[in-house]
């Protein structure tokens, strides 16, 4: 492939198409489509663990597979999705495209360490792949002690090690985002002038640098007592199964705010553009981020209510959880009243912002009925959690992650996407994942529980609903893939700002230049002045 | 065809009380989505681009002061709502897991793949589960290898097992008739497979299948041959010449440790008792007692642990 055939020369994508100009490249655009490609590889094999597992759950009696690959297929489904897609997925594409262009600056602080997060990423999503291909693991992505260190066979350790190793992909990337948030916006751009996307890679990193240090301690000593039999976590060597979970879940829980966070993110940008309204109550959007981020770290016992855990615990847990709840409720209401009297578009990205609020606010609502403690001893560990969780996780950070790449993929390679195949992917996404998993809440208050590949025949009519909408969700995330790269050649040119928004990215040319801006930029408005024009508003 | 179920069974006592707590979740969730459904619904039909509603804010102030009210108004109405959802909840959750005093006791020990039950009475049964209708039973669980978790949908609760340590489960089944026994912690290749059926009967019935099984005399038998083949009694029976600790009527009593704490002697006590006695040693007695880590297994422990409830507070007097 040429550059000159898919951009303008000049531009960061005009020049330079070997392997050395992208494997060595220190720019921060660069390095996030070399992300974009590692993640969506790992996307698709996850998603075709869970493809298989799907089929499998078609009927009563595991018929596709058996029992030890059913459970190596979740594992994979798992471990991929979260470590090597959902968290990298809109800080290390989208984030690392736009952090720079946003806040005015020519590259991340240090592009370097940039680039070789990227490498651990890579090394680390390597290790996993070659483990869970070449005899897989059957711990779950949770790892529960003492299965995985006395008892569970198979690539333990490579698995744990993968994720180790990308663990410090995250921190450092965070650490790259939180030192050029604070000391590179431009002139004239103050905290309360920045999007809500930069409060939200900044809040995002904070949780990065904080809780996955934690993951790897946890990770380690998982590894010692399987190594070295010193006990740790297993009562037969003296140690405590419940200390694990407590580890897993203080960097577990958190980990599920660096997923919808971003997602939140995304989300007002998009909804602001195509509303032509600044985002309802901006300041209080801002501090809510970064309590969701802080409360997030205090709740991780609302994991535990039957675990064993003391039921005081158990009760200051399930009081913590609601409180952090209170924030994610007004930004739901903010997104909704920010199209209040707006002029709204329904262009593809807004569709699938959109489609975020509804999956959002169901997955949030599951969510209190979870942190209720009298009520989660019957759904925890049921297709309940399950359905909550991808309402969360997938319902909404992946429907934002879509939305995103579709928002500023004019940006990032200066072609428009085709618009009606846009909009029918995120409607049928939508469709498909409701289809999907809004019959495992009903399947779950029933009692299957997950991670059985087995299940009482009464159970069937809802799993065969929930494979029948993985069939659609399939084509929903698949097809974006072609007609993406189909535009990438044949899509009409992008203009510098084509959704006429607001923000500093859309200032510069499409794709922008190497320097990211001919000029260097000031800042003389607030974020998402989209009425500014108008009477009564300045 | 049946249609298929919407809703699980409600056969145990506190399952109304979590049932009423899934409505009005149901309820609430259903009003604020709905609402929101609305409200989008609304505005991107009436703010959609081209359309003629009035778009302009006359009083710029004015706007802005109305704006914050509302948004104080809907950070403080969930957080009212929440408020008492936690404490409605967390009262639901506690009832759930006060012990009545006068529960009957069954042993459960769950292992890779399958759940063991032993019975006071004697019987023995393998991922079956026979109880009485109407009357409390208490699930006194330990897990001889990983964590495992016991399920009964039917009654609405759930309780992880964990090794080395007892966890406890209760409920009064209210309806006979056979419910799912599921494990809900993932443990390994056949974790599916570690199901199994909770059979209620009626009073007259569970006796008859009480008495109907010549099982190997009872639990507190069983444990007190185990209590002799260990020579336990070789300190703590009545002639022993060492000064160890009367076990009749220990059971349930308070034991003050050598720390000076004061610990209830319940099962978890005598389980830290027989295994890790440094931790358990009465205030006044010396260090003597040996551990039996690895020379007993889970089995043996609990009926050893039922042997000495069985002792109660009986006279102490007597070699078993």
């Amino acid at each position: 492939m040429n550059g000159a055939a898919i951009a303008p020369a000049g531009s960061y994508l005009g020049e330079g198409w070997d392997a050395r100009s992208w494997f060595t490249t220190l720019d921060h655009k660069r390095i996030g489509i070399l992300y974009t490609a590692a993640i969506t590889l790992l996307f698709g094999i996850g998603g075709a663990a869970a493809a298989l597992i799907r089929l499998d759950l078609l009927t009563p009696h595991s018929e596709l597979v058996s029992l030890a690959t059913y459970n190596k297929l979740f594992t994979i489904h798992g471990v991929i999705m979260v470590w090597f897609f959902l968290i990298p997925s809109i800080p290390a594409t989208l984030g690392n495209f736009l952090v720079p262009m946003m806040v005015g600056a020519r590259d991340l602080a240090f592009p370097r360490l940039n680039l070789f997060s990227w490498y651990l990423f890579v090394a680390g999503g390597a290790l996993t792949i070659y483990a869970l291909v070449s005899g897989g693991v059957d711990t779950g992505w949770t790892f529960y002690a003492p299965y995985s260190t006395s008892y569970a066979n198979g690539y333990v350790y490579a698995v744990a090690t993968g994720v180790f190793i990308a663990g410090f992909s995250s921190i450092l990337t965070g650490l790259n985002f939180i030192v050029t948030i604070h000391e590179m916006r431009a002139p004239g751009l103050t905290w309360f002038r920045l999007p809500l996307f930069i409060w939200s890679m900044y809040a995002t990193s904070l949780i990065l640098v904080l809780a996955t240090p934690v993951l790897a301690m946890t990770l380690v000593l998982m590894g010692i007592e399987r190594f070295a039999g010193i006990g740790v976590f297993d009562p037969a060597l003296g140690g405590d199964p419940l200390l694990f979970q407590h580890l897993f879940w203080f960097y577990s829980h958190p980990a599920v705010y660096i997923m919808i966070v971003p997602a939140m993110g995304v989300a007002s940008e998009i909804i602001s553009c195509f509303a032509r309204n600044p985002v309802f109550g901006y300041r209080f959007m801002a501090y809510a981020i970064l309590a969701i981020a802080a409360f997030g770290f205090v709740v991780w016992g609302h994991h535990m209510f039957v675990s064993g855990q003391s039921a005081y615990a158990g009760t200051v847990f399930s009081l913590l959880t609601f409180l952090v709840s209170v924030p994610s409720a007004v930004k739901v209401f903010n997104w909704t009243a920010t199209l209040y009297k707006g002029r709204i578009s329904f262009e593809a990205p807004m569709l699938y912002a959109l489609g975020f609020i509804g999956l959002f606010t169901i997955g949030g609502l599951t969510g209190l009925f979870l942190a209720s403690l009298g009520l989660d001893v019957q759904l925890h560990d049921t297709y309940f959690v399950v359905a909550h969780f991808h309402y969360i996780m997938v319902g909404g950070a992946v429907m934002a992650f879509f939305g995103g790449m579709h928002f500023w993929w004019p940006k990032i390679t200066g072609r428009m996407y085709p618009e009606t195949w846009a909009r029918s992917c995120a409607v049928l996404t939508f469709v498909g994942f409701n289809l999907t998993f809004f019959p495992q809440f009903i399947v779950g208050y029933l009692g299957m529980p997950r991670r059985y590949p087995e299940y009482p025949p009464e159970f069937q009519v809802w799993n065969v609903l929930s494979s029948a909408g993985a069939a659609f969700l399939a084509f929903g995330y698949a097809l974006p893939l072609f007609y993406l790269l189909w535009s990438l050649r044949h899509g009409p040119r992008a203009p510098a700002n084509p959704w006429n928004a607001k923000g500093l990215e859309w200032q510069t040319p499409s794709p922008p230049p190497v320097e990211n801006f001919p000029v260097a930029p000031t800042v003389q408005e607030e974020a998402y002045a989209y009425r500014s024009g108008e009477a009564g508003h300045g | 065809m049946e249609h298929p179920p919407f809703f699980p069974d409600a056969a145990s006592t506190i399952a109304g009380s979590v049932d009423a707590l899934y409505f009005a979740w149901i309820g609430l969730s259903g009003i604020v989505a709905l609402a929101v459904a609305v409200l989008i619904v609304v505005f991107a039909v009436r703010y959609r681009t081209g359309s003629r509603a009035a778009r302009s804010i006359l009083d710029p102030a004015a706007h802005e002061r109305r704006m914050r009210r509302i948004e104080v108004a809907w950070t403080l109405a969930p957080l009212g709502i929440f408020l008492g959802m936690f404490g409605w909840s967390a009262l639901v959750y506690y009832r759930a897991i006060a012990v009545p005093a006068d529960a009957l006791p069954v042993y459960v020990v769950a292992k890779q793949w399958m759940w063991h039950a032993e019975h006071p009475a004697g019987e023995r049964e393998i991922n079956e589960l026979h109880i009485p209708s109407g009357r409390p039973v208490e699930l006194i669980m330990t897990s001889q290898d990983v964590i495992h978790s016991l399920s009964i949908p039917g009654f609405r609760i759930k309780q992880d097992v964990l090794p080395g340590r007892y966890t406890t489960l209760w409920f009064t089944a209210t309806r006979p008739g056979e419910y799912h026994l599921f494990c809900t912690q993932f443990c390994g290749a056949s974790h599916s497979r570690m199901v199994g059926r909770v059979v209620v009967l009626e009073p007259a019935r569970y006796a008859q299948w009480l008495s109907a099984r010549d099982g190997p005399g009872t639990m507190a038998a069983r444990g007190a041959r185990r209590y002799r083949e260990l020579g336990c009694g070789g300190c703590h029976g009545a002639q022993a010449a060492v000064r160890a600790p009367r076990l009749e009527g220990l059971f349930g009593g308070r034991v003050v440790l050598q720390d000076g704490r004061s610990v209830v002697a319940d099962e978890h006590y005598l389980r830290d008792a027989l295994l890790s006695p440094e931790r358990a040693i009465p205030a006044g007695y010396p260090p003597q007692m040996p551990s039996y880590r690895g020379r007993i297994d889970e089995e043996g422990l609990v009926e050893i642990i039922e042997y000495l409830r069985s002792l109660g507070a009986a006279a102490p007097e007597g070699e078993p």
